[in-house]
């Protein structure tokens, strides 16, 4: 069983704070993505994780021991790197068995524990290649079976899809799952791309700019962002935001005025919040639809043109420019035709709407929230 | 009416073309005469050397730019010297001085590389710095000193004292070039091997210097023969007959044979010979790529 406890971590090189105040509980088995923008930090916690970076302040408890001070190999963490970081003098067994070597295990178990990790990998037949001879995908699988056997308590992967190319990226990447679950050992996986995240973690940590901007399950990191980094990173095409007035509030939810006079209703916690406050709405695009029919009962309607459209086959990305020149994107029916500067009227869907106040802080979605009541209570009856 | 343009249009790219391959064909013969003129230059005088080292004394004062003919052909010189008692010895000397030096220069001077671009440690600039002077400031300028300080330790005469003076005097060339090289290791690569519970000395040994071999072979080469060419300090640190290296000994045989100029001759020769063979060898790690395969 092997548990990671992060307590209060922070980095400072010189005088500049690079991570701060980072805690995190990561349980045994559990497969936990650090995500964030270039520069965020995350590549730096892995390290410290790791061992190969000094922890300025706070602890690193791994299965209940603080590992501080000991190094990546008494830490029992194996680490695959963004550029596979083969040993291009040793051939691909050799590249495998050297840490076991260096550990001193005896030959007959080495060869037992590489040709284990090769067939799981699908390699066993490269093994006296040189890592000059392999493309990038099979490098990448001998990074990885470096790190299987040495059998560590902690697996650390730094962007390790980056150098692929965009299907093998996803080959390997429905490999690394099966891997985690055959494995049952606990990993921590660094990536800046948030479909990778999202697919592969049993957790999610955003960072920012050094801090924890939140962690949770992908679900609850999409429907329930805490604030608007994570909002707007999370999810693509990227979450709409458009500044509003709040107008009277009540505990099923708030009324707001969007741009271009429009109410709507969201069903957030509004305790935070006061009329008259600004604060930005956030939609989906997937929850905003191309109105057909008569204005629909409710307020949540936007009206703008099409500047931009998107084809992803499935469905449409329609870039809409609304009446003041703000522009959100819409996910439509991708069988529907829809002409450049064509007038559109759209469909809120009111349920679904996020609101953050003028700090960037979510207010707490109300699940499963009652729009009725909230429409009533809130001063709406249209 | 119309085939007419199309006809010119069409014509004028190839002559473009070959107007630019006669022109890259110019700039190439060009450089390639200059080295050959610059190979040739260098060249003859060794060539001088090595042809005249084959002929009577007579044949050699008779006409120094001929070579050996069925008339003139000897080998008198080489038995000469090789009968010579102590030529062998001089040539062990050298051997052994070059390759001790050259062992300790590369692997102190990686060893210092390594920890100087690898490691921090207060005053890691102050000596960094310090093995840069080494290289701006001729060894010769302290001879006085340092045989000062070779008497001193009571090693007048012998070739430990050479072997020293010689390190010293590669190592700050070997630590600047072995740097550079140690750099463009990929951190993820020593990242790696220290995940792997890898020592720092072996880190060293076992990934750094394999992926550092092309450089310690040029550093080997460059090394090796201002060592091997010497003539100061044997002259003044070694002169006894039986620490004389072969580029001192073969000045002797001027003085003691003014007139053999066959000995003069073949010695050079022979003397050449291991600078060759050593050459050969390092020359093939020269051209090796040094991290490919490493990383993507």
């Amino acid at each position: 069983m092997s548990s990671v406890h992060l307590r209060q971590l922070s980095k400072q090189y010189n005088n500049t704070r690079v991570l701060e105040n980072v805690s995190l509980d990561i349980r045994h088995g559990e497969f936990v993505v650090l995500v964030g923008p270039s520069g965020c930090g995350k590549s730096t916690l892995l390290r410290m994780i790791c061992g190969l970076e000094d922890i300025s302040a706070g602890e690193l408890v791994i299965d209940g021991q603080v590992v501080n001070g000991l190094s990546p190999a008494e830490r029992g963490i194996a680490m695959v790197f963004q550029s596979y970081a083969l040993y291009p003098h040793m051939s691909v067994y050799r590249n495998m068995a050297f840490g076991l070597k260096v550990h001193g295990h005896d030959k007959s178990s080495i060869e037992q524990r590489v040709k284990a990790a090769a067939q799981a990998l699908h390699i066993d037949h490269l093994l006296q290649r040189m890592p000059r001879e392999l493309s990038g995908g099979q490098r990448q699988r001998v990074a990885i079976g470096r790190a299987i056997v040495r059998q560590p308590r902690l697996f650390l992967f730094d962007e390790p899809l980056s150098n692929l190319d965009a299907s093998l990226r996803v080959k390997t990447r429905i490999e690394l799952a099966r891997l985690h679950s055959e494995l049952n050992a606990t990993m921590i996986y660094v990536t800046h791309d948030q479909v990778e995240a999202m697919t592969l973690g049993d957790k999610i940590v955003v960072l920012n700019d050094g801090t924890v901007q939140q962690a949770g399950t992908p679900l609850e990191l999409y429907q329930q962002p805490a604030n608007r980094f994570v909002a707007t990173f999370i999810g693509s095409p990227t979450m709409n935001l458009l500044p509003a007035q709040v107008l009277s509030t009540c505990d099923q939810g708030v009324l707001v005025r969007v741009l271009g006079g429009q109410e709507m209703v969201a069903l957030v916690d509004s305790a935070r919040l006061k009329p008259g406050d600004q604060v930005e709405i956030g939609i989906r695009s997937e929850h905003l639809h191309c109105a057909t029919g008569p204005k629909a009962m409710g307020a949540g309607e936007l009206f703008g043109a099409v500047v931009l459209v998107e084809h992803l086959g499935d469905s449409n990305l329609l870039y809409v420019r609304l009446g003041d020149g703000s522009e959100i994107v819409v996910r439509g029916d991708g069988c529907a035709a829809v002409r450049l500067g064509e007038k559109l009227r759209l469909h809120v869907d009111m349920a679904q709407l996020h609101v953050f106040s003028a700090d960037g802080q979510a207010c707490r979605r109300l699940a499963p929230g009652n729009m009725q009541l909230a429409r009533h209570q809130a001063g709406t009856l249209q | 009416m119309t085939t007419l343009p199309i006809g010119t249009t069409l014509a004028s790219p190839p002559a473009t073309q070959s107007r630019q391959r006669w022109f890259d064909l110019g700039s190439t013969s060009l450089v390639h005469l200059l080295l050959v003129g610059y190979t040739l230059l260098s060249l003859a005088p060794l060539m001088l050397v090595v042809v005249n080292s084959f002929k009577e004394r007579s044949a050699i004062f008779g006409d120094p730019l001929a070579f050996p003919t069925a008339d003139t052909f000897s080998l008198i010189g080489y038995s000469k010297v090789l009968e010579h008692a102590q030529v062998l010895g001089y040539f062990s000397n050298s051997l052994i001085v070059t390759s001790v030096s050259l062992v300790l220069i590369l692997l102190l001077g990686a060893m210092a590389a390594w920890a100087l671009t690898e490691y921090d440690f207060p005053g890691r600039r102050v000596l960094g710095l310090f093995m840069a002077f080494g290289i701006m400031v001729p060894i010769r300028l302290a001879s006085v000193s340092i045989m000062q300080v070779v008497v001193a330790l009571d090693l007048m005469n012998t070739l430990t004292a050479l072997s020293l003076v010689y390190v010293a005097q590669g190592l700050p060339l070997a630590i600047m070039i072995l740097s550079e090289f140690i750099r463009q290791v990929p951190q993820d690569l020593k990242d790696a091997a220290r995940c792997d519970g890898v020592s720092e000395y072996r880190l060293f040994f076992q990934v750094i210097l394999p992926l550092i071999r092309p450089a310690v072979a040029t550093v080997a080469v460059f090394t090796m023969v201002p060592i091997w060419d010497d003539l100061w300090f044997p002259l003044i640190l070694a002169p006894s007959e039986e620490t004389q290296t072969i580029t001192l000994g073969v000045q002797q045989f001027i003085g003691q044979y003014a007139t053999d100029w066959n000995s003069v001759l073949a010695a050079l020769s022979l003397a050449v010979l291991p600078v060759l063979v050593f050459y050969a060898i390092f020359s093939r790690q020269l051209i090796r790529g040094i991290t490919a395969g490493a990383i993507k």
